[in-house]
């Protein structure tokens, strides 16, 4: 008769249930003791050198001017204010690029599928040549581009009752009708140094704006070309025994299918694009990263201000991918 | 009665030919009339600019080193510029005696990372070169050893710094990401949430607000008196930033083994570790090098990011070379094209290698699909 | 092999490490200097008649002056300086974090800084005010007439602060478009993107003189609209070396007082029969640098070293410079200006 072993006896610290524990217990202590050893050593350090800490700075009043913002900002405004004038301009910039971005890349994509040779050697030169060169690069590129090229203010080029000078771009914008129901508008008129009322573009803005649009359209046209290669022949082939000519079929066929595929890599370029806004911060545009560097340096709340920075990108972050899931699962293909 | 005789019908047109330039021609770009206006406006748009570029760019262009030259009426791109300033745009402020050292770094660095790239390379003693490569790099560039002069980090820049910070970000990202991933798909709830937690929080911000935390928070976060270089911080900026998206890159990876290669390595005994490292990890990094060769690609471009922590890096170089000085300043743009093309090259030949890289694991995954 | 590979690559990562990273004692600055040999001086990117840097790579200015007098009273050479050049916004977490010793960047002296910052100012090597510099033919003649106007500022600086009070004052809401880089903002000025630019009025005359390309095409304002007294500044919690730097300054001012000069320091040394150049010098019984924990040619060898501070004033800002400033309120007390030596003795 063999002799069976006594699985009884089985020493209980030989489980993989116990190493499991154990690895975890080992891993939360070295992160605990590494975030406390960091933690002591700030909170000393700060001490030491009499650096203050804490939220309270934000009631305190700005002291410093904002170049452009949706609302008026003065100085006399508290820092939280100054924040939320930043936070605006960020979004300013992702939520137009965004939207712009999409309608190039998505062109882009589609026209790599052309008939016409040219359009299709156009389409990958541009995401080649746009997809290799640095963004700061770009936008540094394209500020230059403003700032050099265009004539000064008081010799701006007009189109109509449009200007376009280095003060940037300026337009009429309806004025909200007064007493009288007519819709009136400002319009831009040449003043005495710049350009004055009428609404304006700033050419940081559009320097920004522009050079995030057609980097990231590149890189959206790549997402868009390879949704579309991943639908089926078959589909295609069907839609032609169907009648339908190359537009139609890639209007009312491919893409629709391709969504599926196209959305979760989309997200991640107009995440890019959000977060790719912070550079703005080298050409002068007063994003959230810009007035969060000037308080920085204002109050010496380092710690505080780059995590204000870092909590609103997170949340942009996360706002932008919950959009973009409710929007994949409705525009997901019900499969039998 | 006669036979009938033949009577051959008249000879149809030949079909159209499908082969040759001219049908080419034919089909990609006059296919239809929208087709053809296309072509027709597009084309001569094209035409139009592309001679324009090509006569600022070549044949009016100045390429002496003589900034009264490039004033002159009529001239195009001022490449004088470049020729002027090209020592302080590739290497930065790096003393101007000593700097074939890092022209020699920059060299072998190349080399090393063409002979990683080539499959004839591929041994085990490629580790090896690496850290010879790498000690020789740091010894060319710092001195202090075999009568070389000392240059301090700070003066280290242009484009052997760009390299620098890349290569070496991507290869300590490495070890940090697979370390990540695994511990993304962990049984320890622990230690899957810590990694979690790191992922989506470095990939939830921009590199730039990382490269502030390395520049402003690092000191503080260091005991009294113990200060640490600045390039060594920004390396470690941009390490932890590229080894978080590497990770969620190998944990994609990962996701595509099937279950079955693990209940298999399990039923042949092997432990957890045995298993990832001889059986699960092999064929997951296989399956991502192309993805990784993009990481690669991001980390090199957004290299340019650290000249706003003051690393003078291409970018950077590039400023400080012409923004101080008056005479040169107007040819900003001929400065910014040199330094887009350098960028250009080197990332357009990585995205290539990563086509063929992507070619080469497939030969042996192609099959032919029938399709319905 | 995979963990083998991982553990060179950890190997490599910890070795790189200890090479750079430098154990200093924050406490006790002038040990570390000592130790070290040489000083670490905080300098800008380039500021001329401050500091700057030449094509070659040796540095020069008032506050380099500072810094080469520093190293010739303690270190007993004036060469034996690191100088690190810090932007406007690493510049006060690089002296806190102990990457330099001093900062010598013509920073301004403000409360805030003195107070929230954990730093010293020293003495104010120079009293300046912040202006603005437009274009000639924009016909401005004074600064209130930049009303709505775009105005170009470096970020992280006083002047970002002094214009907006400035513009809420008097009503002229004043656009800035603020750089973080000195040079975008100088290329955004000198390009016609903003029609004033506005910093220290020293800092725009150097700027004038060395990046417009018609310098008389550029007009300096003559309004100030602030305070800024300049001069270098320490870490707090070293009583010792903060006094060092007070009094070496002090020395080179009063220094000019007395008419010790580079040419004729070493003659005075040992001919003067005037008690107060002794002291200064050495030359007699009382040895000051003891007080300090120097020796007793601290001072003699920083005047032999940079000259006394008219000196350096006229060979970094004076007419003798590119920057060309007159001295106006940095002459010395007796003459009209605001430099005033404290006594050493």
């Amino acid at each position: 008769m063999a002799h069976r072993p006594s699985q009884n006896k089985r020493s209980f610290w030989r489980s993989q249930a116990f190493r499991g524990r154990l690895y975890q217990a080992l891993a939360l202590g070295l992160i605990a003791a590494v975030i406390w050893f960091l933690t002591h050593n700030t909170l000393q350090n700060m001490a030491l050198r009499g650096i203050r800490s804490g939220f309270d700075f934000l009631t305190d009043p700005a002291g410093f001017d904002i170049g452009e913002s949706l609302f008026p900002f003065d100085s006399g405004q508290p820092y939280w204010q100054a924040f939320g004038v930043g936070l605006l301009n960020t979004l300013r910039i992702a939520l137009l690029g965004i939207v712009l971005t999409t309608m190039l890349g998505t062109l882009l994509g589609v026209g790599r599928f052309s008939r016409n040779a040219l359009v299709r050697g156009v389409c990958y030169v541009y995401v080649e040549v746009f997809r290799n060169v640095p963004v700061l690069l770009q936008l540094l590129m394209w500020y230059l581009l403003f700032t050099e090229a265009l004539p000064a203010a008081t010799e701006a080029w007009t189109l109509g009752p449009v200007f376009l000078s280095k003060g940037g771009l300026s337009f009429p914008i309806p004025l909200w009708p007064a007493e009288d129901t007519t819709l009136a508008f400002d319009f831009p008129v040449k003043g005495e140094f710049a350009i004055e009322h009428g609404g304006s573009l700033t050419p940081e803005f559009l320097a920004v704006l522009l050079g995030l649009t057609f980097y990231t359209a590149a890189f959206v046209a790549e997402v868009v070309r390879s949704g579309i290669q991943s639908v089926d022949r078959g589909q295609r082939e069907a839609a032609v025994a169907l009648g339908l000519n190359p537009r139609q079929s890639m209007r009312l066929v491919m893409l629709p299918q391709a969504l599926r595929v196209i959305i979760p890599p989309l997200t991640n370029q107009f995440l890019n694009l959000t977060k790719n806004s912070s550079l703005a911060v080298a050409i002068g545009y007063p994003d959230v990263v810009s007035i969060a560097n000037t308080a920085l340096n204002q109050t010496g709340r380092a710690v505080e201000c780059i995590a204000i920075v870092m909590a609103v990108y997170l949340c942009t972050s996360l706002a932008t991918a919950l959009l973009m899931h409710g929007y994949n699962r409705r525009a997901a293909i019900q499969e039998r | 009665m006669t036979a009938p005789t033949f009577q051959p019908i008249a000879p149809r047109p030949a079909p159209r030919r499908t082969e040759g330039l001219l049908a080419w021609l034919r089909i990609n770009l006059f296919g239809d009339w929208i087709t053809g206006l296309m072509t027709v406006v597009l084309g001569g748009a094209l035409l139009y600019l592309m001679t324009q570029f090509i006569s600022w760019a070549i044949f009016r262009a100045s390429w002496h080193p003589n900034f009264e030259a490039c004033r002159v009426d009529g001239v195009g791109a001022c490449w004088g510029v470049i020729a002027e300033k090209y020592r302080l745009i590739l290497f930065g402020r790096y003393p101007f005696d000593a700097q074939w050292r890092p022209m020699l770094a920059t060299v072998l660095m190349l080399g090393l990372l063409v002979v990683s790239c080539t499959r004839a390379f591929w041994h085990a003693w490629l580790g090896l070169l690496w850290a010879v490569v790498l000690t020789v790099f740091f010894a060319l560039m710092y001195g202090n050893v075999l009568g070389l002069a000392r240059v301090e980090t700070d003066r280290w820049g242009g484009l052997p710094l760009t390299l620098l910070l890349a290569t070496l970000s991507m290869a300590m990202a490495f070890p940090i990401a697979v370390l990540v991933a695994l511990g993304r798909r962990s049984q320890l709830p622990a230690i899957r949430t810590f990694c979690a937690l790191y992922v989506e929080l470095i990939r939830g911000v921009p590199l730039i607000s990382v490269l502030f935390m390395a520049s402003f928070m690092f000191p503080l976060f260091m005991p009294e008196g113990f200060t640490v270089d600045v390039l060594i911080r920004v390396l470690l900026g941009i390490t932890l930033f590229a080894a978080a998206y590497m990770a969620e890159v190998i944990s994609g990876g990962l996701q595509a083994i099937p279950q079955g290669q693990i209940e298999a390595a399990a039923t042949l005994g092997l432990s957890y570790w045995q298993t990832q490292r001889q059986v699960v990890l092999p064929q997951a990094l296989a399956l991502v090098v192309p993805s990784l060769m993009n990481n690669f690609i991001s980390t090199f471009k957004d290299t340019s990011l650290v000249t706003i922590v003051s690393l003078y890096e291409l970018t950077g170089a590039l400023s400080l070379a012409l923004n101080s000085d008056a005479n040169w300043r107007p040819f900003m743009l001929e400065g910014y094209l040199f330094i887009a093309l350098i960028y250009f090259m080197f990332c357009f030949a990585m995205s290539r290698y990563s086509l063929w890289v992507e070619q080469q694991f497939n030969r042996g995954r192609k099959r032919s699909i029938e399709t319905p | 092999m995979k963990l083998n590979k991982l553990t060179t690559m950890a190997a490599v990562a910890a070795a790189l490490c200890t090479v750079f990273a430098a154990p200093s004692h924050a406490g006790k600055t002038l040990d570390a200097i000592k130790a070290r040999g040489q000083i670490a001086c905080g300098v800008s990117t380039g500021v001329n008649g401050f500091s700057a840097a030449d094509s070659t790579g040796k540095w020069s200015g008032l506050d380099v002056d500072v810094c080469k007098a520093l190293a010739a009273a303690t270190l007993k050479d004036a060469n034996k300086v690191k100088y690190v050049p810090l932007t406007s916004q690493q510049r006060f977490t690089a002296l806190q974090s102990g990457e330099v010793d001093i900062l010598a960047r013509n920073t301004t002296f403000t409360l805030t800084r003195d107070a929230s910052l954990g730093l010293h100012s020293t003495v104010t090597n120079y009293y300046d005010g912040q202006g603005f510099m437009v274009p000639v033919k924009s016909k401005i003649k004074n600064a209130k007439q930049l009303k709505g106007q775009t105005v170009c500022v470096q970020s992280g600086t006083t002047s970002e602060k002094n214009l907006a009070s400035f513009s809420k004052a008097n009503g002229l809401s004043l656009k800035p478009i603020v750089f973080e880089k000195f040079e975008a903002a100088n290329a955004a000025y000198f390009s016609g993107r903003c029609v004033a630019y506005t910093t220290d009025a020293s800092g725009l005359a150097s700027i004038r003189s060395k990046e417009a390309k018609d310098p008389k095409e550029h007009v300096i304002l003559s309004d100030l609209i602030s305070k800024e007294p300049l001069g270098p500044v320490v870490r707090r919690g070293d009583d010792e070396w903060f006094a060092i730097v007070k009094w070496v300054i002090y020395g080179t001012m009063e220094a000019e007082e007395y008419g010790v000069t580079q040419a004729n320091v070493d003659q005075l040394k040992t001919t003067s029969t005037d008690p107060a150049v002794q002291r200064l010098l050495g030359g007699g019984n009382e040895d000051m640098g003891k007080l300090l924990g120097l020796d007793k040619d601290w001072l003699a060898r920083a005047i032999k070293a940079t000259g006394n501070y008219g000196e350096s004033f006229e060979r970094n800002l004076g007419q003798k410079s590119s920057v060309n400033l007159p001295r106006g309120l940095n002459n010395q007390w007796n003459k009209g200006g605001l430099i005033y030596a404290y006594p050493i003795r």
